[in-house]
């Protein structure tokens, strides 16, 4: 093995910065899903460069979990796009700041 | 050669991450992020994670990036998305997170090497879908029954948000 594991780190964090980033700045809220799909990803890079690293292969188990959650995620968060778009017509989070309406 | 492998799959998912968040236009974030995806698979694939290499494609790639284009299709969005007016505060966890990852890494010589411990399971190698199904079916087993519950949870939570005529006089799309 040549790689060292800090460059799956560090190209972790990359991700998972610009994973945050997009979270903070952008204002359409199908871009803050994918930026948390983002983040997803650097931690599922995290995980099986570690599980490569220690030969345990339970961050891979671990892998898979995160991969259903994301799976749910993105199921309930996009009906929730679609319930939201019926009512107000728009998906920008700077027209969506009350909770009832 | 394992050293060119992972540096193209990392300058690909790296630039692929940044033109999600940057670009205007939703289709073009996914379809990027689609770039990152099969990148990624290639970087389990060096990983000796061939198993979730190919659940990355099929999951990821072919069912959750999929539903996001059809919504982006189904929503048909106008195109006049700008950045947040909360940048400030963007770059300063930005700027936070980037000097905590630097002092990390300049600190990586002072921690002591980690003792491998746990499931002496072997990674990798013919097995590798073999090993991961034998740990999950054993040791693993109440978390994977609690994962098919949240998937089934999350199905009949999207398809009741989703239904059109919830509460009854909901405006027509």
């Amino acid at each position: 093995m040549t790689i060292p594991l800090s460059y799956y780190l560090v190209l972790s964090g990359i991700v998972f910065l610009t994973g945050v980033v997009g979270v903070l700045l952008r204002r359409n809220i199908i871009i803050i899903l994918l930026s948390i799909e983002l983040m997803l990803n650097a931690t599922n890079i995290n995980f099986v460069a570690f599980s490569q690293y220690f030969h345990d292969i339970a961050g891979q188990v671990f892998v898979f979990f995160i991969l259903t959650v994301a799976a749910a995620e993105v199921a309930v968060g996009l009906a929730i796009i679609i319930a939201l778009y019926r009512a107000k017509s728009t998906i920008n989070i700077d027209e969506l700041q009350l909770l009832k309406w | 050669m394992e050293q060119a492998f992972f540096f193209y799959f990392a300058i690909v998912i790296a630039a692929a991450a940044v033109f999600v968040v940057a670009v205007r236009n939703p289709i073009y974030s996914a379809l990027s992020l689609l770039i990152m995806f099969f990148h990624v698979a290639g970087l389990y694939v060096t990983l000796h994670a061939e198993f979730l290499a190919a659940v990355q494609i099929i999951v990821y790639a072919g069912a959750i990036l999929v539903l996001y284009l059809f919504v982006v299709m189904l929503l048909n969005l106008r195109r006049d998305d700008r950045y947040h007016r909360q940048w400030p505060m963007a770059a300063a966890v930005g700027v936070t997170l980037v000097l905590e990852a630097i002092v990390l890494t300049a600190m990586k010589g002072w921690t002591a090497p980690v003792v491998a411990t746990g499931t002496e399971t072997t990674v990798g190698g013919a097995g590798n879908a073999e090993a991961i199904g034998d740990v999950l079916y054993s040791t693993y087993l109440f978390p994977f029954e609690v994962a098919s519950v949240i998937l089934l949870v999350a199905m009949i939570g999207a398809i009741i948000l989703a239904k059109k005529d919830v509460g009854g006089d909901a405006p027509q799309l």
